[in-house]
This record gives C-alpha cells, structure tokens and sequence, in this order.
C-alpha cells in the first residue's frame, strides 16, 4: 500500500511539473515520472519475498525476483542518459541568466541571432 | 547454424558505431566504415528474405540458453521485409547527407550506425522489455542527429523541434515501461512466445497489453497525439528528415502489427477501435496538410494520414487485410523517403523549402521534377506506381469486411492527398518563372546567406543530391509494375502474424 501511494504522489508531481511552463521544471517532471514507474516495475515482482536469489539453493517462497530488479536498473541507466540530454537541450539556446523569466524570452526573434552566434 | 548469425544485426553496426566516434572532424574513413556497414547490412536483410519466404521462421537464443529464459531473436518473413527495407532507406539516405554535407559532420556515422543497431533490434526482438531497450537504443542518436550542424550553424528551430521531439518520446517511452511493468505483473514474463494469446484469455493481460500498445500508437503518430510529428520533423536537415520518417514510426507501426497478433491473437473485440482511431487519422493527417506552406510540413502531414491506411489492415485482421497493409507500409517508407529526398535536394540547394518562394523548376532540374511526380502520383495511389496496387488491395480487403464508411474515408482522403501533391507541384515546379524577379525574391527571403542563394539559382542541383530521390522513384515504379513479388512476400509475412504457432515455437526453442 505504501509503494502504491508512493507511486501516485510521484506521478502527481510528475504531472504538475510537466505542465510548467518553464522547461527546466518538465525535465523534473521527467525524473519524478521515470522513479514512479521504476517503483511500479519493481511491484510487479512482488515486494513480499525478500531473500537474495543467490547462494546454493534459494527457496523460491522467499526469494526476491531478479527480473524486474534487472529491468529497473536498466531503465534507470535510460532514463538518466535522457534527463542529461534534455536537461542540455533546456540551457541551449536560452540566455544565460537565472530565474524563469528568462526561459519565456529564449525562442524570440530578438534572441535569435546572439544564439546562433554564441554557440 | 545460420540462426547464430540474427544477433550481428544488432551487434556490427553498435561495435563499429563505437569504432567510428574515434574518427576526428573532416576525416573520411568513418563515413566509408558506415557506407560498408549499411551495404552488408542490406545484402544481409535481403539473404534474410530470401531465406523466410516460404515462412520459414528462424529464432537464436543469445548465449544458448534454452527459450523462455534467453534474449531471444527471431526473423520471419515480417520482420525480414521491413529489416530490408529499412536497410534500403538508411543505405540512401545516409548518401544524400553525405552528398548534401550533413554527413560530414562529426559524429554522423556512429549516430547513423547506433540508430540502425536500434532499429534492427527492435524489429528482431521478440520480448518486450528487450523491444523497449531497443527503442531507446534508436532513440538516442536519433536525439543526436535531430540537432546535428556544424559548430556555429545550430539554429533555434531544431533545438525548439529537439525540446518537443525528446520530451514527447521520453513520455511515451515512459508509458510503455509502466506497460511493459504490468504485463510482468499481470502475466508473469514479458517473452511475446510465453504471452501467445494471453490477452485473449485474461482482460488483465488485454488492459496491461493495451497500455503498451497505446504507447505505440503515440510513437506512430495517431490521431490525436500526431501533432510532436508535424512540428519535430521539418526542424532538422532534409536528409535526417528522410531518414527519420522511414525509421521511427514505421517501427513503431511493425511492433503494434506483431503485439496484436501475438498477444491478442487477433481478437476481434477490440477491432472496432483501431477502425475509428484509424479512420480518424488519416482525415485529420490529410486536412492538417492544406494549411502549411514548405514542402516538408506538407509531406509530414501526409505521412500522419498514411499511417491511418497502413494501421487500417491491423485493424481488418483478415489476411487480405494484413497483406494490404504490410505491402502498403514497405511501399510507403520507400515514397515517402523519396518525397523528402527530392524536395530535399531543392531545400538543399535553393536554401528554402517555402512554396510561395520556389517556382519553376520544371524547366531547370527536370530530374527532380520527375523524381517527385512518379512519388507523388504514387503516395496518392495512381497506377502504375506501387501506391495502387497498396490503395487497391487495401480497399477491396476493407469491401470484404464490410465497412463502407472506411472505405469512403479511405477514398476521399486519397483525393485530397492528390490536390495537395498537386499544390506542392504547381507551386515548386510548374509556376511560370520569372529570372530576376525569382533572384530578387529567394535574395529578399534568405537574409545572411543571400550569396550562397543567388549563385545557387543559376546553377542547377548536384547529381550527386539528385540521385538518391530518383533511385527510391524507380523502386516505387519497379514495386508498381511487378507488384505480384511484393505482394507474395506480403502474403506470407501476413500468414505468420495470422498463424504464429511457428513464431512462438521459434522462439522457445
């Protein structure tokens, strides 16, 4: 039950964040949206059987399974790749000042020709 | 024995993807790597036809563990055709860039090659979360080459297409994670062999299943999350375009084809959905197109509608059905790239793709013209072009299943795809054209590089730009002509998905 309402906060938040306006903050959306579904395949082997599924023997009522451990660890490698490139492609072509106020500016014309000359 | 060799599909072109990121800025030997890469690639995918024509299915284990607990690789003549053709695409398309210069950059040849171990992968794969894996391995260069240009010559509009291009693929590359976790859930494996039918049996296999499936339509741009395509596409240079649309959806359109009839079995309750879904894209694809103004915004539009004709025969599910669409999605990636290809070299060469700044070209690169006439009259579905035999077959299979309010849709929508071909072609190629006042305007339209744009008007296209689209034109005639080869081959792969027992033997061998 708890992983359950972990993962609907997660997703809740995911969600809110997506929908900003500021791409900074959809990249965050991202990230809470990737550990919602990695906690939802890491369910779907069961959470209740626990032992490590190693040594000589394991008994199969109380080893963990594997697979979506290995799957979870894959997506998360995915997931993490992707949030650096988006998170490159956030601060390209944008001004270099902090705040939000200068993410609505960045893909004005004005802006235009400095960008392409800077980069 | 031959089966060993599946998984070099995918692991010669990452190994030398890996190879050729050493190669330095300017240097040649990675762009001669990829080009052999690609040929072997394409001489291999065609021995594969070859050799599952008469529906034999061949399945490798990776590492010789026994099926159910290996990665498992499998061809059938389904999968054959479209690694052959997808070959084909990467093969020429990688030529044009070459030739129009992209290629050249850095970093092309091992994003090109990675891209082609992703597609590969995904198209021979036979398990979800390995399908998954593989689409992100096409994904990821794909990103790269999105917003590949030379150091300086990055514009917004490709990082802005980038923004909305990776942010709408990690979403739905998100969804079908969750799906793929609840088929697991659900159904206990995630290996399509052991999900044989399993959707047909329990509504929660079907529900998990369809998350995955909806993630799919979303790649493959249905109606109504089609608008990423429209707008990501024309953002990028004119060979990544071509290249793009005879990959990514079209992937994604294989893989719905094969998880419906594997893990559904071809259930019939659910058919009426794709219909309409189906129905609805090709419509809303071929209206979004009247209203755009460069060629590569209307071509993508069109490429949304088509996806309705080619997903159309999934959601028959009769053989005649899935035969008309697996012809109609091979015959469609070869136009379509053509398309692009074509308008590409002009967009290339004249510096703009914009209708209202382009006129005459007819008289001055009649090759091109041509070219775009044989792709365009078949995209629309006139003979003798391989567009008809698709159209045809593809009514007369939904005739047969009685839904005449597809087939009118179908049909009107072919219209409109031939008046806005007809638009693309008055505008570009047939206007009466006017010298001085044509050199002023494409001057007054490209700003900066107005030099570049002046000589380009009084030389003709490349050979070497023009090529390429012609090539992939015949192809479409060659395909129109002698379209009982095709359509044999079709029949066959359309066999498999309708019967899989031998798929699902294959791969638990």
């Amino acid at each position: 039950m708890i992983l359950a309402l972990t993962i609907a906060v997660l997703v809740a938040g995911a969600v809110y964040l997506v929908l900003q306006k500021d791409f900074f903050r959809v990249v965050l959306g991202f990230v809470l949206l990737s550990h919602a579904v990695n906690l939802l395949l890491f369910s779907a082997g069961g959470i209740d059987r626990r032992g490590e599924p190693l040594g000589s023997g394991p008994d199969p009522a109380v080893t963990a399974d594997a697979l979506p451990q290995a799957f979870v660890l894959t997506a998360i490698v995915i997931a993490f790749a992707i949030t650096i490139y988006l998170i490159v492609l956030a601060v390209t072509g944008r001004p270099d000042t902090d705040g939000d106020a200068a993410a609505g500016a960045a893909g004005t014309e004005q802006d235009t020709d400095d960008e392409e000359a800077r980069r | 024995m031959i089966e060993m060799l599946i998984p070099m599909f995918v692991a010669v072109p990452l190994i030398m993807a890996g190879v050729t990121a050493f190669g330095q800025e300017g240097r040649r030997w990675p762009l001669a790597v990829l080009m052999t890469v690609l040929a072997a690639n394409q001489l291999a995918a065609i021995l594969l036809v070859a050799r599952t024509r008469d529906g034999e299915v061949l399945g490798h284990g990776v590492g010789g563990w026994s099926g159910g607990i290996a990665i498992p690789f499998v061809a059938d003549a389904f999968s054959a055709l479209m690694l052959a053709v997808t070959a084909l695409l990467t093969l020429v398309c990688s030529w044009f860039a070459i030739a129009a210069g992209t290629g050249k950059i850095k970093l092309f040849a091992p994003l090109v090659l990675a891209l082609t171990a992703g597609v590969n992968g995904a198209l021979l794969t036979a398990d979800f979360f390995n399908l998954f894996v593989f689409i992100e391995v096409m994904l990821l260069p794909s990103y790269g080459l999105l917003v590949l240009a030379r150091r300086g010559e990055g514009t917004l509009r490709s990082v802005s297409g980038s923004r909305l291009y990776v942010t709408f693929n990690l979403f739905v590359s998100t969804v079908f994670l969750a799906g793929v976790a609840l088929i697991y859930g659900t159904a206990g494996t995630v290996n399509l062999a052991e999900l044989a039918g399993a959707a047909q049996e329990s509504p929660l296999v079907a529900a998990a299943t369809a998350v995955c499936l909806f993630a799919l339509a979303m790649k493959a741009a249905c109606v109504p999350t089609h608008g990423w395509l429209a707008r990501a596409y024309p953002s990028t240079s004119p060979a990544v375009t071509a290249l793009f649309s005879g990959l990514h959806t079209k992937v994604a359109i294989y893989a719905i084809y094969r998880v419906y009839a594997v893990v559904f079995d071809g259930d019939e309750r659910y058919l009426w959905i794709g219909l309409v879904v189906f129905s609805l894209t090709m419509a809303i694809g071929v209206l979004g197109a009247v209203g755009e103004q460069t060629t590569r915004s209307i071509l993508a539009f069109h490429m949304i509608s088509q996806i309705g004709y080619i997903l159309l025969g999934v959601a028959l599910f009769t053989e005649a059905g899935l035969t008309a669409g697996i012809f109609y999605l091979l015959h469609h990636m070869i136009v379509k790239a053509s398309l692009f290809l074509s308008t590409g070299a002009v967009e290339e060469h004249y510096g703009t793709g914009n209708l209202d700044r382009l006129r005459g070209l007819v008289r001055k690169e009649p090759v091109i013209a041509a070219s775009f006439f044989i792709a365009a009259l078949s995209l629309a579905g006139l003979p003798p072009f391989s567009g008809f035999i698709a159209k045809l077959t593809l009514v007369l299979a939904t005739v047969e299943a009685g839904h005449m309010t597809v087939v009118a849709v179908a049909l009107a929508v072919s219209l409109i795809t031939l008046l806005s071909m007809l638009k693309i072609w008055n505008a570009v190629f047939a206007a009466p054209r006017k010298e001085s006042e044509e050199i002023e305007e494409l001057a007054a339209s490209a700003g900066p590089g107005t030099q570049r744009v002046i000589t380009a008007a009084k030389t003709g296209v490349r050979t070497s730009l023009v090529l390429p689209g012609l090539l992939l034109a015949l192809v479409t005639l060659c395909l129109g002509l002698g379209a009982e080869f095709l359509l044999g081959l079709s029949s066959t792969a359309a066999a498999g998905l309708l019967d899989t027992s031998s798929y699902v033997e294959a791969v638990m061998r």
